[in-house]
């Protein structure tokens, strides 16, 4: 088939992220062209101001060499400002002649400075602030003159006049408006950020409007600049950095409908569906973005469509600030400047400190953040406003920031502002913050995703990912790109945990081709990622019904025991609520001598676990244990821990033990997203620790109090209150509930723990404790799908294991005879 | 058995295709060490060492998709065509000749004895 021709008109952020998205999905699909009107390939343009100041060179902010282009056959215009579009005969035309035909059209044209239309405002030495040869202009006088003025107190214009400054200028900051920054902050945080800048040398002209731009002696550059009130100000250069404006003209000669930007739908498309836009040129929604986390969401959806998969649309992001003034702590996202009667706002003030927090809540939403001074919580509280999280119960709290942000492996750190770069980051691959800091400036990282696969870091157990995402936003600023609200499954599909789950629901889907067709999955038969997580949903809302598909399991779901670094596997069968019998106990020491089993130890849950066993040996070695699989390798119930309670303590209240093996019975071969830990106490002392655990029961002389959503492992946890009940029947009935809740709603791989932090206790309270009826009827949902559960060491068609796995092939021809 | 017949033209009979899982893998000991012989997507055959290049998991027990498994151990994604590891991992497994006829997987005798 002939490649389609696509074009695109501006080599900047957005327009080759959707190429490199288009290139990694569809990669045959097109014959690429690109027009860039610089003479530079694709650059990281929110570097300049560290190129300006001096801390970064040019050669380090560049994105896609020269090479990348030649090694993806892309053939680039280079200096080509293109002109004209003929829409009817597709092809656009560059000033100098040059014509290129399309079947598709990309128009990344990005923005222009807004120039102020003031006399003087063409004058040498008069420049905006956009591009490299901006910033090359103004070190270059920032060598020869003296004095600089900078029109416009924003982002732009402040990391311009701290640069320059930097670089040995006299900077003076003219602002229209009463505050710095007043689009990113509030007057408080404002009042504290310009007192930094005036230490730094700064000087400021607030309310201040600009009526001329005055030339020298000999008319040949700019020698002052001249306010509405009169006042004079040396300047041998101006920096115009009054705001931008998208860049349109070439698309409004096309015809193409414009309103402050090219006007986009959805999937990225102008009014003329062969013609797409991305970046600062396009408006989506009414919204022109100016930063790089929302261009290059719009980059995938836009690749998606170009590549003709119809998948993906762009809804609007959350942005969020940081300015990138070396020693300046500054981060404001949503509504900050709250001030309304519908809102509410908690404040924080110490102005000798130099630190100033303010959230606005709205319906016990967080819905804006302003902070200055100590801005290390920004990333979470970034994370839950765009989760839209309940915060009703931490609002106590919540001013003094996420706590323990990592979780255990990196030496307690848990603010990334304050580690060393020699300290560790990722306690399992050991990796230092250096290194990740290192490899997003180097490689010119932009999100989770990237660092984790660039690095490694955060990519095995994850408890490090809050630390990870804050070294992301301080390199980066406020082109951090937060993962993205809705978070897909892997590689192939855009949908997330939840839209499968609703659809696997919906459309009665069954089998994971049939998933995977239905819902169009770009690979044909998954990734080691999504392949789990589906055949989990799949058996878990059709119990009985989906066939459960051993291949997409791990290892350890398919073999029914736990491999370890050695290719060897562990066996632990199950004791209910950690009792055993001394037959059982001389079946496990039989067994361990027969098979000559290296280690055997007690695990955590109060279980033996034969260590070391060859994968040949394991259905011999389940046979004359004659004990049930003890689930230790699943997502699944893994053990419910139990203390000896009334019937031998002196302080026991209740039967622990009994009420351990009932749970436990009554869970025998429950599959969940991951795996599932309880434990039962006979007296609030407490000794099965039951306050760590996915549902925690302790015994009062009353009745039985049930907590969740503890855990003692990767995020230490201490679980919460759910109800207090009377009867051993009602812990099955609120304890099932609940699992089932957890079991129906959260994503794969998340333990109760990360569950209820997103749902909220609130919503779990509701739903399993004041309504009944839905209590009940989960309760009967999860007694369904464990009936008749089998015994996969025993059971082994019903549980399809297959053995032909344990079965070695012994060629005597291929050893040397 | 058919099998001297065939080892003697070099090929050693393995397994039947319809003996491995689809999406599975079977193992077989050899002088070269253990071999995964793989039913990757769209029955394709494929035999690799069975250790991975980073610690030496037993690929034979990853999970396979297309035609890449996942190593058990560190998830790493070894491509079964040509043994690479994905990026960003770099290492590279030992990959095997193999010749089905008949429903049958047979290995090249003479490759497995010149790894031994």
């Amino acid at each position: 088939m002939k490649k389609l021709k696509l074009v695109m008109v501006g080599n900047g952020m957005a327009g080759v992220r959707t190429i490199e998205e288009l290139l990694k999905i569809a990669p045959d699909l097109y014959d690429i062209t690109i027009f860039g009107a610089e003479p530079h390939p694709n650059y990281n343009r929110i570097l300049l101001s560290p190129v300006l100041s001096g801390e970064q060179t040019l050669d380090q902010i560049i994105l896609n060499d020269l090479d990348w282009y030649s090694e993806n056959k892309i053939k680039l215009h280079l200096g080509k400002t293109v002109t004209q579009i003929n829409r009817k005969e597709r092809y656009v035309l560059a000033e100098d002649g040059t014509k290129e035909e399309y079947d598709r059209l990309l128009l990344a044209t990005g923005s222009l400075p807004f120039i102020l239309p003031i006399p003087g405002n063409n004058l040498n030495g008069v420049i905006s602030y956009r591009d490299i040869k901006d910033t090359n202009a103004m070190i270059e006088a920032a060598s020869l003159y003296k004095n600089a003025v900078v029109i416009g107190g924003g982002l732009l214009g402040l990391e311009a006049a701290n640069g320059l400054a930097v670089r040995g200028m006299n900077v003076t900051v003219i602002h229209l408006a009463d505050w710095l920054m007043e689009r990113q902050l509030d007057e408080t945080a404002a009042k504290l950020l310009q007192k930094s800048l005036e230490e730094k040398g700064l000087r400021f002209l607030l309310g201040a409007n600009t009526e001329a731009i005055i030339a020298n002696k000999d008319n040949d550059r700019v020698s002052k600049v001249r306010l509405k009130t009169g006042l004079e100000i040396p300047a041998d250069l101006v920096v115009m950095a009054a705001g931008i404006k998208p860049n349109i003209a070439l698309a409004q000669s096309a015809g193409l409908h414009c309103n402050r930007g090219i006007v986009v739908s959805d999937t990225m498309q102008t009014f003329d569906p062969r013609v797409y836009a991305v970046g600062e040129c396009a408006n989506h929604r009414g919204i022109a973005y100016g930063l790089v986390a929302p261009l290059f969401e719009q980059a995938k959806v836009c690749a998606s469509h170009l590549a003709q998969f119809g998948i993906g649309t762009y809804q609007g992001s959350v942005t969020s600030t940081k300015l990138k003034v070396t020693g300046i702590d500054l981060f404001s996202a949503g509504n900050f400047m709250g001030g309304t009667d519908d809102v509410e706002e908690i404040t924080l003030s110490d102005p000798f400190a130099g630190v100033y927090k303010k959230l606005v809540i709205q319906d016990e939403r967080l819905i804006g953040v302003c902070m200055y001074g100590d801005t290390a919580d920004g990333t979470w509280y970034f994370k839950l406003m765009r989760d839209g999280q309940n915060i009703s119960e931490m609002r106590d709290t919540l001013m003094f920031g996420e706590t323990n942000i990592g979780d255990v492996g990196h030496q307690g750190h848990d603010k990334a502002a304050g580690m060393k770069d020699s300290d560790e980051v990722c306690g399992c691959n050991g990796i230092t913050k250096g290194a990740i800091v290192k490899a997003v400036r180097d490689q010119g990282l932009f999100t989770l995703d990237e660092v984790k696969k660039c690095t490694k870091a955060s990519s095995s157990c994850g408890s490090c990912t809050g630390l990870v995402e804050q070294i992301l936003m301080n390199v980066l600023g406020s082109d951090y790109s937060a993962t993205p609200r809705k978070k897909a499954i892997c590689g192939c599909t855009d949908l997330s945990h939840d839209e499968v789950r609703q659809a696997i629901k919906k459309e009665h889907l069954i089998s994971q081709d049939q998933l995977r067709q239905v819902l169009q999955w770009r690979s044909t038969s998954g990734c080691a990622t999504c392949r789990p997580a589906i055949n989990y949903y799949l058996i878990s809302t059709w119990p009985h019904e989906a066939l459960d598909d051993p291949q997409s399991r791990f290892i350890n779901e398919r073999a029914h025991a736990n491999i370890q670094k050695d290719g060897t596997y562990s066996v632990v069968p199950r004791m209910f609520g950690g009792l055993t019998t001394p037959a059982e106990l001389r079946r496990i020491a039989d067994v361990a001598e027969k098979y000559e089993v290296p280690t055997v130890k007690m695990t955590g849950g109060q279980r033996i676990d034969l260590l070391g066993i060859k994968k040949e040996d394991l259905p011999a070695v389940w046979k004359e244990l004659e004990m049930p699989s003890g689930h230790a390798y699943g997502k699944s119930i893994r053990t419910v821990k139990t203390c000896v309670g009334d019937e031998h303590c002196r302080f026991g209240t209740q039967s622990s033990m009994k009420m351990g093996v009932e749970l436990e019975r009554m869970l025998f071969g429950m599959y969940a997203p991951h795996k599932v830990k309880l434990a039962v106490s006979g007296c609030p002392r407490n000794c099965a620790e039951a306050g760590i655990k996915d549902v925690g029961v302790i015994g009062v002389e009353s009745g039985w109090e049930i907590y969740i959503a503890g855990n003692g492992g990767i995020k230490t946890e201490v679980a919460q209150f759910l109800c207090k009940v009377k009867t051993d029947a009602e812990v099955l009935e609120y304890a099932g509930a609940f699992l089932q809740l957890y079991r129906e709603e959260a994503w794969y791989l998340d333990r109760t723990v990360h569950y209820v932090s997103r749902v909220g206790l609130e919503y779990i309270t509701q739903k399993i404790v004041e309504d009944s009826e839905n209590r009940k009827a989960l309760f009967e949902r999860l007694l369904f799908d464990l009936k008749d559960a089998p015994d996969p060491w025993k059971d082994f068609e019903k549980a399809r294991v297959d053995l032909r796995q344990f079965i070695p092939i012994e060629k005597k021809d291929l050893s040397d005879a | 058995m058919p099998d001297k017949n065939i080892s003697t033209e070099g090929l050693s009979e393995i397994v039947a295709v319809d003996d491995i899982p689809a999406l599975g893998s079977r193992v077989v000991k050899t002088a070269a060490g253990p071999i995964a012989i793989f039913k990757a997507h769209n029955d394709q055959i494929f035999a690799v060492h069975d250790e991975c290049p980073h610690k030496g998991g037993p690929l034979s027990q990853g999970i396979v998709h297309g035609t890449t498994v996942t190593c058990p151990l560190h998830a790493w994604n070894i491509n079964l065509a040509d043994g690479n590891a994905c990026a960003p991992d770099n290492g590279c497994v030992k990959t095997f000749t193999t010749h089905i006829e008949n429903g049958k997987v047979y290995l090249l005798r003479s490759e497995i004895l010149s790894h031994a």
